[in-house]
């Protein structure tokens, strides 16, 4: 199966890493992280980078998934699972009644309004206190646990969250592959075109909206049983914009690149702390000098990069082979 | 009977009348030209025909039951209307191959659902999407670009890519807006051959062109538009001969070149 040759390179470097690196905390602390940004950025991906609709508010969605689980599970005692169910319903729910107006603009309208949209969300999180603890957040979580299960160490974490992800993935590969995936693709490149194809581009928009929701609000669920307390703080408008540069900086419209996205976003800043103060500055310096030279994004630019050099090379050996 | 009956259609733009009680029938099998000078309206009929606008007045029955006014485009295409656009509306970001599994969207079904988790109907489905794809890049003689990617493309090519798109949905009326605009000679009789393709092969084809030659070479019947409304409408020999239509292309002053 070439169509999922990628993913399972994938699925073989994120098996041996906890090998070659035991009780690494770049592997199974940072890269639980990095893997959850990941499902993040695959999802926005799909609503951003293949259907073309901007949303500077992903983070609200990932947040009303991990407050919804959060609070049925600590103050009302329900189990993990049927409360990451019913934060699915929650999100699913909101996620289509506001996609139908919010999906009518386009371009920098409709980034206003999921900006919106992500404030608002975050706004109750934090002026809900008697239900969600205010700025200072909500603790006491308890972990996840499957068939008995329980995943309540770094190491857990990091297989279920690598699950989680090459699953997402997987998902993102095969919808993008398929008429939905095609109808998506064309509303981006046309919409009056799409519309004459015959595609309901209204229920298509709805449609991927939807999902990119609900992988966020999973995601978020996951988030919220792992670290065991969250705030607001990680689900702000700033964490949105943090996830709309994992996609661009991996290259828009390349399921990989998000996830290479998630990654560089996710592990730059860990590496950089060595430079202390400089830090951010940095950070800031090497996203913009990416953003010059490879400004189709990494994985993609990359990606075509090789694919150039590797035709280089074929033609200049049959050259050498023709004299 | 006709396959597309208009009537009595009016539309305005702020004031600005672009369409005024225009009224024809186009039968079942033809090559049915619209002509006019620029501004006449043609462009603004077409966008009536296809559901991207909603006329003021009048009626278009399309196959005796399908009342296109009130309908959405994709709702119009699922009437078996599709289009081309006068101005390239190519799907930049995908292949060639793609772009025209896009018009197969009707004439398959699976949803988001079931591609998420790659059920065995998805896998038969795109193997059908494909096949359709490559006939109808064949009829357009498109079959050795059909691995490249739309933005690469020439002009002309991309032009011919449209209708390959278009042909996909399985229309039983096809509207090309000005498909010879900006071709070559070459290019302009291998769109004519083309054009009479696909109304040989049962769909009938609705053309806006400015092209005089390819229109009278191509057309059964004309018709011709100003201001909005119909001038006359006849077989192309009637139309090369009729006073009026001679008068306001050519006569006493000038208003247009063509």
């Amino acid at each position: 199966m070439k169509r999922l040759t990628g993913l399972l390179l994938l699925a073989v470097i994120l098996l041996i890493l906890p090998f070659l690196f035991p009780d690494n905390y770049y592997v199974t602390v940072v890269g639980v992280t990095a893997l959850l940004h990941a499902v993040l950025a695959v999802s926005l991906n799909l609503l951003m980078g293949y259907a073309g609709q901007i949303s500077l508010g992903h983070a609200a969605f990932f947040g009303i998934g991990a407050y919804t689980s959060a609070i049925l599970t600590t103050r009302y005692g329900w189990d993990p699972w049927a409360a990451i169910m019913a934060g699915l319903a929650l999100t699913g729910l909101v996620s289509f009644l506001v996609s139908r107006p919010i999906l009518r603009l386009k371009g920098h309208y409709l980034a206003m309004a999921t900006l919106g949209l992500g404030i608002i969300i975050n706004i109750i999180l934090v002026q809900g206190e008697q239900l969600t603890g205010g700025p200072d957040g909500l603790g006491g979580i308890p972990t996840l646990s499957l068939f008995g299960w329980a995943i309540d160490t770094d190491l857990r974490w990091y297989w279920a969250m690598g699950a989680t992800m090459l699953g997402v993935v997987w998902l993102a590969l095969n919808i993008i592959d398929s008429r939905s995936g095609r109808a998506l693709r064309a509303l981006h490149g046309s919409e009056v075109a799409a519309e004459m194809m015959g595609i309901n581009t209204t229920a298509a928009k709805t449609g991927v909206f939807v999902l990119a929701a609900l992988i966020a609000s999973l995601a978020g669920a996951l988030f919220c049983h792992q670290q065991s307390f969250i705030s607001p703080d990680s689900f702000s408008f700033f964490f949105s914009i943090e996830l709309v540069t994992m996609v661009v900086l991996g290259g828009m419209a390349s399921t990989y690149g998000a996830v290479f996205g998630a990654l560089i976003l996710t592990f730059l800043p860990e590496l950089l702390v060595v430079f202390e103060d400089f830090e951010v500055m940095i950070f800031g310096a090497i996203l913009m000098l990416m953003m010059i030279f490879l400004p189709q994004g990494l994985f993609v630019g990359l990606q075509s990069f090789a694919l150039r050099w590797l035709s280089r090379r074929r033609a200049a050996a049959l050259h050498t082979a023709g004299d | 009977m006709a396959l597309l009956e208009v009537e009595a259609l009016t539309k305005s733009f702020g004031g600005v009348t672009a369409i005024a009680d225009l009224g024809f029938e186009v039968p079942e099998g033809l090559v049915y030209s619209v002509i006019g000078p620029n501004g006449a309206g043609k462009t603004t009929l077409f966008n009536m025909l296809s559901g991207i606008y909603r006329p003021d007045e009048g009626s278009i029955r399309f196959m005796d039951q399908g009342v296109v006014v009130g309908r959405q485009p994709h709702q119009v295409a699922a009437l078996g209307i599709s289009r081309t656009f006068q101005n390239l509306q190519m799907f930049f970001n995908m292949s060639v191959l793609d772009n025209v599994m896009v018009g197969c969207h009707l004439r398959t079904r699976t949803g988001l659902f079931s591609a998420a988790l790659r059920l065995p109907r998805i896998k038969r489905e795109e193997m059908l999407s494909r096949q359709w794809a490559q006939e109808a890049l064949a009829i357009c003689n498109l079959d050795k670009f059909i691995g490249q990617e739309a933005g690469s493309l020439p002009y002309g090519v991309l032009k011919r890519l449209e209708i390959a798109r278009a042909l996909a949905v399985q229309p039983r009326l096809l509207l090309m807006d000005e498909p010879a605009a900006g071709l070559n000679d070459t290019e302009t009789l291998e769109m004519r051959k083309l054009i009479r393709r696909i109304c040989d092969s049962g769909i009938t084809v609705l053309l806006v062109e400015h092209n005089m030659g390819l229109v009278m070479q191509v057309s059964d019947r004309v018709l011709v538009l100003d201001y909005g409304s119909r001038l006359a409408e006849g077989t192309p020999v009637e139309i090369q001969n009729d006073r009026r239509v001679i008068e306001a292309y050519l006569g006493g002053e000038v208003r247009y070149a063509l």
